[in-house]
């Protein structure tokens, strides 16, 4: 039987992730066909069908589509469910609000945040905020999966030529009401996507000494991490928080600076391409993990760091 | 108002995970245990919420082995009124989970039902959503800020473009997320009064529903490991690295 994808997207375009999602869908079966939930996504709807790997596109309208409340999505996916084996989306906020509505509905028991689709019954998947992966294998007859994006490469946006077929609206759901969302507009890269995190501990000090963090993380076109205890001392807001207890960020560069790298901040960043530690504890156990480490005052090597930077003909963006 | 707050023991968050030498799962034994961390944010708006007049009882509710306890006992100690503990043994699946919270829903008729976002063990992210459409109950996840206005319910969620607001009605589920407050610490009078506090005590089989796990955990490895860095000696060597080597910058 075939997949069936739960496009993300803004109404006018496709969210990024779901490009990834589309990737895993087609490790599990051949014939992916993509679902659309919204309100005048025509446009959204039309990428979707030029997707690499997407056989089939189904398109659902309705003005109270338009916030993608999921109390509203789940019926239209339940009602769909009945032509397919997989219901796959992304394991970011919209995926994870979503999935479980729809795998109670089918009496299924959700897998969550998958890294890696090992047969199409059997997955692979971190527990523990990734201290441990679990390869499970799921016996309901119908599976609800969501996928880490990270660990899926994006599918190619062009080359395909699926049919779009419209399909009626379900009932609103009158219980919740989208009120309003206030997108945060930055000219930083997002925490979760960023290319490149450079994050601050309690050897920063004082939330005054961040502006050493900021100035690194603006150079190097980074997001701004913490750790805990960064946050717990109130230098920096806990949105940053990086860990167990944070955001799990898998960039290609990690820089930690003053961060001891307690095994709760690990859990959040130590999948990392490249990890640089600058502290001057030489014990600290973020230098177990760094590929790159370097025994120093901070406040004098970042600094330095900067300095460096500025030497430089280019910096990758 | 009353309000249900289900609370989940999982290994406390600054343990060292070690994965059993079999491959079956991670070791527990010996383990510090300690309530999923943002269960303790969902109990502390539920007491906030009481102690603004706005709620007149609240209810802690577990489910686990009997040591389970322990965690509904600490939710006693910072606030909450009585407990309930479902006795299950053996690893039970959120959709099981949400299977009994919706029997012991029924049974105390809450206005509000609040849980964490997450439990930081199995990382699954679902309960409360599956409870939620086992009720047909409006959903609000990842809340980081909660108003009662006119027996509704505007939750501010955090999403990954940044805040959403969405208004609910009554009776609803609620998922915290860690920024939604401060969870206080239990004084010792009050870990005092709370051993007086009354917990129910109930078995899975009791409440009639299949909690077989339908997800079959074939093994648990540990993450692969990383190959040892290197100590760079200076900044420059350190940016010379990165420029040429990882090619990252």
């Amino acid at each position: 039987m075939s997949v069936l994808l739960i496009a993300e997207h803004n109404n006018k375009e496709l969210r990024p992730f779901t490009l990834n999602a589309a990737t895993a869908a087609s490790q599990i079966d051949n014939d992916v066909h993509a679902v659309i939930i919204g309100h005048k996504c025509e446009e959204a709807a039309k990428a979707l069908s030029k997707l690499e790997f997407v056989k089939k596109v189904i398109q659902v309208e309705a003005a109270y589509y338009e916030n993608f409340v999921a109390e509203n999505f789940a019926p239209v996916i339940v009602k769909l469910a009945s032509n397919y084996s997989h219901i796959i989306s992304s394991a970011n906020t919209f995926g994870k609000n979503l999935m479980p509505r729809i795998a109670a509905a089918l009496d299924t028991s959700q897998i969550s945040d998958i890294t890696k689709v090992i047969a199409p019954d059997t997955f692979l998947r971190p527990i523990y905020a990734g201290n441990a992966f679990a390869t499970v294998k799921s016996k309901d007859t119908k599976k609800c999966v969501t996928i880490r994006p990270t660990s899926f490469d994006p599918c190619e946006s062009s080359g395909g030529s699926a049919q779009i077929e419209k399909v009626e609206a379900s009932e609103e759901f009158s219980k919740t009401k989208f009120v309003k969302r206030e997108e945060v507009k930055s000219d930083r890269p997002e925490l979760g996507t960023a290319r490149v995190v450079v994050s601050g501990g309690r050897g920063m000090q004082s939330g005054d000494n961040f502006k050493l963090i900021t100035s690194l993380a603006d150079k190097l076109n980074a997001a701004i991490g913490a750790s805990r205890a960064a946050v717990d001392a109130g230098y920096i807001s806990n949105d940053h928080q990086v860990g167990q207890t944070g955001k799990v960020v898998v960039p290609d560069l990690y820089i930690a600076v003053g961060i001891s790298g307690a095994i709760q901040h690990l859990a959040g960043m130590k999948e990392s391409k490249v990890i640089v530690a600058i502290n001057k504890d030489g014990e600290a156990p973020i230098f177990s993990v760094a590929d790159y480490g370097l025994e120093a005052d901070l406040f004098e090597a970042v600094p330095q760091f900067l300095e460096e930077l500025n030497k430089l003909n280019t910096i990758q963006k | 108002m009353k309000i249900l707050v289900a609370v989940k023991r999982v290994i406390d968050y600054n343990v060292q995970i070690r994965v059993k030498e079999d491959n079956s799962g991670v070791v527990t034994d010996n383990v510090k245990m300690s309530t999923n961390p943002p269960d303790d944010n969902a109990i502390e708006e539920a007491v906030k919420i009481k102690e603004a007049g706005k709620a007149t009882e609240v209810v802690a509710v577990s489910i686990g082995e009997e040591k389970a306890q322990e965690t509904v006992r600490k939710a006693l100690a910072v606030g909450a009124d009585r407990g309930i503990l479902v006795k299950t043994e053996g690893v039970v699946e959120p959709l099981s989970v949400s299977k009994l919270l919706q029997k012991i829903v029924e049974k105390e008729k809450p206005d509000l039902v609040f849980m964490g976002k997450q439990a930081i063990d199995d990382d699954c992210n679902q309960t409360g959503q599956m409870l939620s459409a086992l009720l047909n109950w409006p959903q609000a996840t990842f809340a980081s800020k909660i108003e009662i206005k006119d027996g509704k319910l505007e939750v501010t969620r955090e999403i990954d473009e940044g805040l959403e607001t969405i208004e609910i009605n009554v009776p609803a589920i609620v998922t915290c997320d860690l920024r939604l407050n401060e969870p206080r610490y239990a004084s010792l009078p009050n870990i005092m009064k709370a051993k007086k506090k009354p917990i129910e005590q109930l078995n899975a089989s009791d409440l009639g529903v299949d909690i077989s796990p339908r997800i079959e955990q074939i093994k648990v490895e540990e993450p692969p490991k990383r190959k040892a860095g290197i100590k760079v000696s200076s900044v420059s060597e350190l940016v010379q690295k990165l420029k040429n080597e990882a090619k990252v910058i």
